[in-house]
């Protein structure tokens, strides 16, 4: 296609992925035992640490191991947030960067601006309202297909697991790519299927959305699945049975019994989709074109690409990288306070 | 299904320019900086490691994101000369012109070398932004697309050459629109190089077996577009394209509607006024059943359309002189032919934006008088007139046009929108922006997808643009 180039551009300076965590370290220790296994060795350092203070020296040993991973997490971490912070209080385009002009503080100027900017709350609502509906959709597929991968045998076990590990595996770019073609009015095999004719699926707002949530749903629900199979295996087999014994229903065991297990794991697999689903880019700037028929698919990663690289407002840009940063940090505390407060450990 | 060439001409660009990286110089830049870090505290000893850590952090890395002088030192005699040029997709015949007309120039000029190198026009946002923050590796000379003008002059990228480019003899039968585009609050930034204009394309056999001429008028031009997509309504009658800014300004512009004015020092969006609106009204019409409908045509931008038109399923488009090669390749090869696009009045032809490229000499120049001397080389009359020979660009001088019409028959209807008048987007920073913020296409598809009407839509664009101008200046 004509306009395939035109669409290649991947994620702005990889703000959505790379938080992506390996599927090991997300589910990390194993529910059960493992917490009793902590809680075991929990009087050995205790009981050490105890010792070091009292001894009254060596304060900057830690320091000198710790070092070489505080350097890297400066480097990588605090220093360009430091730089986002700092280049959304001034003033600071193309023609700063290129010395055209002079480089001006604003104080909260940009911020200000953003705010008076109706778009911008439009945009925001919309993108809250569609990363909720991404991520309930991608964790009840997710879950439901790990239940499913516990009741099903080893052959179509392996071919789930592998057709979710394919859409895993699938670039973002290229996943949409193929979904837009999927659902094409004029080629699209899914609307002659489904007898829609020429439906254009990217016309209608609502459509448009939901054709990208499909996507969503299909390349980050093998994240969710496979974590949670992974925490339904590691439910040790006799509390099952001695529940099963008591005269427990199914239902009853997954609610009272292997959903409480699974919690921690709930909760890492909750958080990460609400940060990639807030954050997400690739799908909606290639699906519907950079925003939709006159803007109406636009989401706040999108829309701080076309401020920060299309029209080179870079401090604008910044500010609403900030405004995204502060929205996730506080979505996560308050999600991580109201876990805790339920009783469970992280 | 490649039918398009990636020509470098402003309509053919991305949708969104290439995101570049922060480029950030050792030397803290001009302005006033943050307090850098607190000091060791007495919240103790992790306080003052982090402290300790963000202190070297920032003294290896600069503590601040960095500007670029790019104001020209010296103005050597000699030396190497960097040229860039865009590659053009089969580019051997641009190298050939090229290399003959530098062979010229280092014959008068012995004392000094010429570099020339091709950049892919995909990554030429990047890379020219990228040799206005770097002085150092930047070139002297540029080839750029004539929209983005204003708005590198306001990068500070581009050298004032208006002395020099008033007193070259040629210039004086450069097309005055040409001229615009390369001039901004009266001062010439570069030499314009070539031209692209849009026209109507339309398919003999469709036309001959339903009986259609070709139309003279902007109303038979919108009846025969219904007409066509009623006798065969697998073809759009006129493919357009709520994205295709560039093939819907001529219809505002017949209607003696303008983008924006001139007052004072500012522009003012104009596209709200009685004129605009009729314009944009009369474009927007040809959405619908009868002729684009809107749920596939509300997305098209000027590739689609012309992509629609060369793959046969589209009775008429508005192409590019630049989109001849494409609707060559396609099905419809040897069943089409041109006029120019019809404006309000029988017989009369609606103005149509004068696209092209420029050549322009870097402000970081080192070699200032030596580029402007290249410059007149590159842009002059003689490789003009081969570059059309070798690659078919319209050349810039009404009469090495006209020379150029003579040999070649198929640009007559070209030359003839150039010859009609053509117009220019506005010459301020401003239009980067909103080109980048997509405002025109955002009224179109608001319009054709019912969502405003067209006052309203207007309005809000005019509202966006305004804002737009007075930020950017």
């Amino acid at each position: 296609m004509a306009t395939s180039a035109r669409t290649s551009t991947d994620t702005p300076a990889g703000t959505e992925k790379g938080v992506r965590p390996g599927p090991g370290r997300g589910p990390g220790g194993a529910p059960g035992p493992g917490r009793e296994l902590r809680r075991d060795r929990a009087p050995g350092p205790g009981r050490r640490r105890g010792a070091g203070s009292g001894s009254g020296h060596g304060g900057w040993t830690p320091w000198l191991y710790l070092a070489p991973a505080l350097a890297v997490l400066a480097g990588l971490l605090v220093y360009p947030i430091y730089q986002l912070g700092l280049i959304s209080l001034l003033e600071y385009t193309q023609a700063q960067v290129s010395g055209g002009a002079p480089t001006s503080f604003q104080g909260l100027g940009n911020y200000r601006a953003l705010a008076a900017d109706p778009e911008f709350w439009r945009v925001l609502l919309a993108t809250v309202v569609f990363a909720a509906a991404c991520v309930v959709a991608t964790l009840a597929v997710g879950c439901a297909l790990a239940v499913l991968l516990t009741r099903v045998r080893a052959v179509p076990r392996l071919a789930l697991m592998l057709a979710a590990l394919g859409a895993w595996a699938t670039p973002a770019v290229t996943g949409s790519t193929v979904w837009v073609f999927l659902f094409d009015p004029d080629f699209g095999p899914v609307n002659r299927l489904f007898g829609l004719g020429d439906f254009s699926w990217t016309y209608e707002r609502y459509s448009a959305f939901a054709l990208v949530l499909f996507e969503v749903v299909w390349c980050s629900f093998p994240f969710v699945m496979v974590t949670v199979y992974a925490g339904i295996r590691a439910v040790p087999a006799e509390v099952l049975e001695a529940a099963a014994l008591d005269g427990a229903s199914q239902w009853r065991i997954w609610r009272s019994v292997t959903a409480p297990l699974l919690r921690p794991i709930l909760v890492v697999v909750t958080i990460q989709s609400i940060i990639w689903d807030f954050k997400i880019f690739t799908q909606i700037y290639v699906m519907t074109n950079g925003g939709g028929i006159a803007r109406q698919n636009l989401v706040l990663n999108v829309y701080a690409y076309q401020k920060a690289f299309a029209s080179s407002q870079y401090s604008l840009g910044s500010a609403i990288g900030v405004v995204m940063l502060l929205i996730l940090l506080a979505v996560t505390l308050v999600y991580l306070r109201l876990v805790r407060r339920q009783g469970a450990e992280l | 299904m490649t039918f398009l060439k990636p020509h470098p001409k402003p309509s053919l660009k991305p949708h969104v320019k290439p995101h570049r990286k922060l480029s950030r110089t050792l030397s803290p830049g001009p302005f006033p900086k943050p307090a850098r870090s607190p000091g060791p505290g007495p919240s103790g000893r992790l306080g003052a490691a982090v402290a300790g850590l963000a202190l070297a952090g920032l003294a290896v890395a600069g503590c601040a994101p960095g500007t670029s002088g790019t104001g020209a030192q010296r103005d050597d005699k000699g030396g190497t000369l960097r040229v860039w040029l865009f590659q053009e997709v089969g580019n051997k015949p641009k190298e050939r012109v090229v290399d003959s007309a530098v062979a010229g120039f280092r014959k008068r000029h012995p004392e000094a070398r010429v570099e020339i190198e091709y950049i892919p026009v995909e990554t030429r946002a990047q890379r020219i932004k990228a040799a206005f923050n770097d002085p150092a590796s930047a070139p002297d000379l540029v080839e750029y697309g004539n929209t983005d003008t204003a708005g590198y002059v306001k990068d500070g990228g581009l050298a004032d050459i208006s002395a020099e480019f008033g007193a070259w003899d040629e210039t004086r039968d450069t097309d005055p629109t040409a001229r615009t585009s390369v001039t901004v609050d009266g001062k010439v930034y570069g030499a314009p190089l070539f031209v692209g204009v849009r026209a109507l394309y339309y398919r003999t056999d469709v036309f001959r077996e339903l009986g259609l001429s070709a139309p003279k008028s902007q109303t038979e031009l919108i009846a025969t577009a219904k007409k066509a997509h009623r006798a065969r309504p697998e073809l759009y009658g006129l493919a357009v394209g709520g994205a295709y800014t560039y093939g819907a300004l001529p219809f505002l512009w017949a209607h003696g509607g303008e983008l924006a004015t001139r007052d004072g020092g500012t522009y003012r969006a104009a596209v709200g006024s009685p004129a605009a609106r009729r314009g944009i009204a009369a474009y927007t019409s040809l959405f619908g059943p009868d002729n684009c409908p809107p749920a596939k045509c509300a997305a098209m931008g000027g590739n689609a359309t012309v992509t629609a038109f060369a793959s046969g399923r589209a009775a008429m488009a508005i192409g590019g002189d630049f989109s001849h090669a494409a609707v060559e390749a396609g099905p419809v090869k040897g069943k089409y032919a041109v006029v120019p696009l019809p404006g309000v009045k029988p017989g009369s032809v609606a103005p149509a934006f004068a696209g092209g490229n420029n050549l322009g000499v870097l402000r970081s120049s080192s070699h200032r008088t030596l580029a402007v001397e290249l410059l007149k080389s590159l842009a002059g009359k003689e490789t003009q007139g081969r570059l059309f020979d070798a690659m078919g660009f319209l050349p810039t001088y009404t009469d090495v046009r006209a020379e150029a019409a003579r040999k070649q028959p198929f640009v007559k209807p070209f030359i003839d929108t150039l010859a009609a008048g053509t117009r220019f987007v506005p010459g301020s920073p401003g239009w980067g922006r909103i080109d980048a913020g997509q405002v025109l296409p955002t009224m179109f598809q608001e319009i054709v997808s019912g969502r405003k009407d067209v006052a309203t839509a207007s309005a809000d664009a005019a509202r966006t643009m305004d804002a737009a101008f007075a930020e950017a200046g």
